[in-house]
């Protein structure tokens, strides 16, 4: 269960990406997060594990405050987060296995890390995982010569050979074909229910989002203006999340600025799965 | 459209009279410099005949010499390989530190840069002079030298090498929990590689080069018996040497070039 609470950031040249933004994300839902660009979309997942440092709010995961965590806590912290980029962030020049594997170093020493000396169990969870996305014998192959699709299984194998409580995933399709975008937007869903976990979704293609996303957030100008079933998305709605415009009466699901308000919303919003857990 | 003459020219008078105004500026310098080194050329005239007269006692070349020679070209050789490797250990943190995206803060950004010109400032055979005192002379003074120049080279090609990094590449690992160490050889060096083997194989090359001569203030190395040479008038030893030195040269420049071809 990921929780945010007024979560907000303002960057030091003064520009206010992200306002007062409340959520609560569990069980095994598909959250996928829209908005023009510069909505703050990008900053809000970097907050979640303060690849962003937060400037306001808090963000608790499963009952355990990540903001304000000392270093060597965040980067135990950062092993529960699994996140897949736009622009992958893999490390070109190593292999497919070890760019697998380096989901793993957060749990073994620097000297094991130096040498590839990963437990066998990492390996052999890194080999199914590279079955379940397709790279079967791509191990040793380098980054460098793979294709944009098979770049992004490699970032998702990454972050899912974490064991992660929730997969964050900025932009994972803006850099690749529609095709491709389809496969990697339904392995991310697969791995939602395989895994147990929620996914988050930064996604600017709204097909793909109501296609996919059991629940959808809509972010303007930095603030949470959206927060409900993918059914429940209307026009209307999508004109205030994508050009600002006023929320005509009462009659959608928009969440205002005021956290109750939103915090309100969030729990309106709560999926299903979460009660079937308890 | 027939009426409208549009006209149009690259610069402006005021670019064209800065870019006059350069040109008259470096050929004042060029001429100032001239005359103020007050050379004579007096000399120029015989000079053709000086070289040749120069050819003539160095030929034949006493290949005779060369076996003596073996030992000290394997000691240049050596100077370099070492200097250079301990040059690499040591250049590696200066780099880090004196490359703005990876330096911890202000202070170490500036100590960084301090020990690279530092290093860079002074020559190779200026740093000899210096530790042929603290070491005595031979081969210990030479490596030291080598090494000590060699670290602000590379130290400065590193760190500008770690400033052009992919940082979304540093980012992938830093969400997965790794700490600093981990970021460094997953997320950093791999970036950095190709750079770090041909910068180190071509500064290696410089320095086979540069160890030629460190026997000329007595730190060891084929410099020692050229020196000796020239000293005694034995041309025809000295020109044996020269291509000796030309040999050993081309090879180390042959290697640098495949190795850095070969890394990618």
């Amino acid at each position: 269960m990921l929780e945010t609470e007024n979560l907000g950031k303002t960057y030091p040249t003064g520009d206010e990406a992200l306002r007062d933004v409340s959520v609560r994300i569990g069980g095994r839902e598909v959250v996928a997060m829209i908005g023009p660009s510069g909505a703050g979309k990008s900053t809000f997942v970097r907050c979640i594990n303060r690849l962003v440092e937060p400037t306001t709010g808090r963000v608790r995961l499963d009952d355990r405050e990540l903001t304000g965590l000392g270093e060597d806590e965040l980067r135990n912290a950062r092993r529960d987060v699994g996140m897949v980029f736009q622009e992958y962030n893999l490390v070109e020049r190593l292999t497919v296995m070890e760019n697998v594997l380096s989901g793993r170093l957060g749990y073994v020493s620097n000297w094991a890390a130096l040498r590839r000396d990963f437990p066998p169990e990492d390996v052999e969870r890194a080999y199914e995982l590279l079955e379940l996305v397709g790279l079967d014998d791509m191990e040793n192959k380098r980054v460098d010569e793979l294709s944009g699709g098979q770049r992004q299984r490699v970032g998702i194998a990454r972050a899912v050979v974490q064991e992660p409580k929730i997969v964050l995933a900025d932009e994972p399709t803006s850099s690749l074909d529609p095709e491709t975008s389809r496969d990697v937007m339904e392995l991310l869903t697969d791995i939602a229910v395989d895994r147990n976990v929620p996914v988050v979704i930064n996604i600017h293609e709204v097909d793909l989002a109501e296609r996919y996303a059991d629940r959808i957030l809509g972010l303007h100008d930095g603030e949470l203006v959206f927060d409900g079933p993918a059914a429940d998305l209307t026009e209307e709605s999508k004109g205030v999340i994508y050009r600002g415009e006023e929320p005509p009466e009462a009659t959608t699901r928009i969440g205002t600025s005021e956290p109750t308000d939103a915090e309100a919303t969030g729990r309106r919003a709560e999926p299903e799965p979460l009660s079937a857990e308890d | 459209m027939a009426g409208t003459t549009r006209d149009w020219t690259r610069f402006d008078t005021r670019e064209r009279l800065f870019r006059i105004g350069s040109v008259v500026v470096a050929a004042a310098v060029v001429i100032g410099s001239w005359e103020w080194l007050d050379m004579s050329l007096r000399y120029v005239s015989s000079a053709p005949l000086q070289v040749g007269d120069l050819l003539g006692r160095m030929y034949p070349p006493d290949w005779g010499y060369l076996p003596n020679a073996v030992g000290p070209l394997a000691e240049t050789i050596q100077i370099a390989v070492v200097g250079t490797i301990g040059a690499v250990l040591m250049a590696a943190p200066v780099a880090y530190i004196s490359a703005e995206n990876t330096t911890p803060n202000r202070a170490t950004y500036a100590l960084g840069k301090l020990i690279v010109t530092v290093s860079r400032s002074v020559h190779t055979i200026v740093w000899a002079l210096l530790f042929v005192v603290m070491f005595g002379p031979g081969a210990l003074a030479g490596t030291v030298a080598t090494a000590v120049r060699s670290i602000g080279f590379l130290a400065k090609l590193l760190g500008e090498e770690i400033e052009e990094i992919d940082f979304g590449q540093v980012e992938g690992v830093r969400a997965t929990g790794a700490g600093p160490f981990k970021l460094l050889v997953y997320g950093i060096v791999p970036q950095i590689k190709p750079a770090l083997v041909g910068v180190s194989v071509y500064r290696w090359d410089i320095n086979v080069r540069a160890a030629t001569i460190l026997g000329f203030v007595g730190a060891g190395g084929i410099g020692v018996q050229l020196f000796e040479a020239i000293d005694s008038f034995a041309w025809r030893t000295v020109s044996a040497l020269l291509f000796a030195i030309l040999a050993v040269v081309l090879v180390s420049e042959g290697i640098s070039a495949y190795a850095r071809r070969k890394v990618r």
